[in-house]
């Protein structure tokens, strides 16, 4: 199983807020997993998702320097449940970011129905972290291009954001 | 302008968040880390909540200058040199030094963190009402 739990990005505005969609099917082993025989997606998914889109978001906003990692979920409510055939959307928009890291607010939305909202904080690991290594930046721009963050991102100037032109955009959202 | 009262409610709003502590547990005189139970990461929580609730920015390592204590020209064998404790003056006056230099070992370096250290610190960012 690949650890990617969203399928794509809709909208990218560099350093500000970032929506990416999550298609629910009966495909996944993990509805089966979650209650026997009541196929749901789990909250704990939809929350690593919110974490995916965020953190990307605020990994962009570095040019992908930093090592972004999840650190806190200080507030995180599920007003229902997403079932087979529902298309979660998940809308990031970051609250404040900074050397340190950066805090999220997040929801998922299934139609124009409120499925959950979160507060994430994320940290920059520093360089002096044992983890670092776990972390290699040409991956993730990798995994951006899976996720179509290049197809749909625009950074301040309202251009594309292609991994080529990302430097163009260092240091200007967010503001 | 706020005043010292206001500035108390929206530091016990922040805290109250991002620790998940009842209101009645932010005294000025509650420790982050003893009394509120806050880690590392939370500092930075609580830094975003009140640079959001105030309405001004914290620069790193300001308001909680964690980085002295890796620094073994200012802490050695667990305790803060001479030099550590000037550094803790100059980098944090609005905290209670003097009561920790009579006796100044590392593990009692986070009870400098109060409520009411943070409420000094703030009110040397904005201007207060009297």
């Amino acid at each position: 199983m690949r650890w990617i739990w969203i399928d794509r990005f809709i909208e990218f505005e560099s350093g500000r807020r970032a929506r990416a969609i999550k298609n629910v099917t009966l495909a996944e082993d993990h509805l089966h997993d979650h209650f026997f025989g009541y196929p749901v997606m789990p909250n704990s998914l939809i929350l690593e998702g919110l974490a995916q889109t965020g953190g990307i978001l605020v990994g962009e906003h570095g040019n992908f320097e930093e090592k972004v990692i999840l650190a806190k979920v200080p507030k995180v409510t599920f007003h229902e449940l997403a079932l087979p055939g529902d298309t979660l959307i998940y809308t990031a928009e970051v609250e404040a970011i900074n050397d340190d890291g950066a805090r999220v607010n997040a929801t998922s939305h299934i139609g124009d129905r409120l499925q959950a909202e979160a507060e994430i904080v994320f940290a920059h690991l520093d360089d002096n972290d044992r983890v670092k290594n776990l972390f290699e930046p040409k991956n993730f721009v990798f995994t951006m291009k899976l996720l179509g963050v290049f197809d749909v991102g625009r950074g301040n100037p309202g251009a594309p954001t292609t991994p080529a032109g990302l430097a163009q955009f260092k240091g200007a959202g967010g503001g | 302008m706020p005043t010292h009262d206001e500035i108390l409610t929206k530091i016990r709003t922040a805290l109250v968040e991002a620790l998940g502590v009842d209101e009645d547990e932010v005294t000025p005189e509650a420790t982050l880390t003893g009394d509120l139970g806050a880690e590392s990461i939370d500092f930075l929580d609580i830094v975003f909540r009140l640079e959001k609730a105030f309405d001004i920015k914290i620069p790193r390592g300001e308001l909680f200058p964690e980085s002295i204590m890796t620094d073994p020209q200012y802490v050695k064998d667990g305790k803060f040199t001479q030099a550590g404790v000037d550094e803790l003056r100059k980098r944090m006056p609005f905290a209670d030094i003097e009561e920790f230099a009579k006796n100044p070992v590392a593990r009692e370096f986070g009870n400098l963190f109060t409520v009411d250290m943070v409420a000094k610190y703030i009110e040397s960012k904005v201007n207060v009402k009297a």
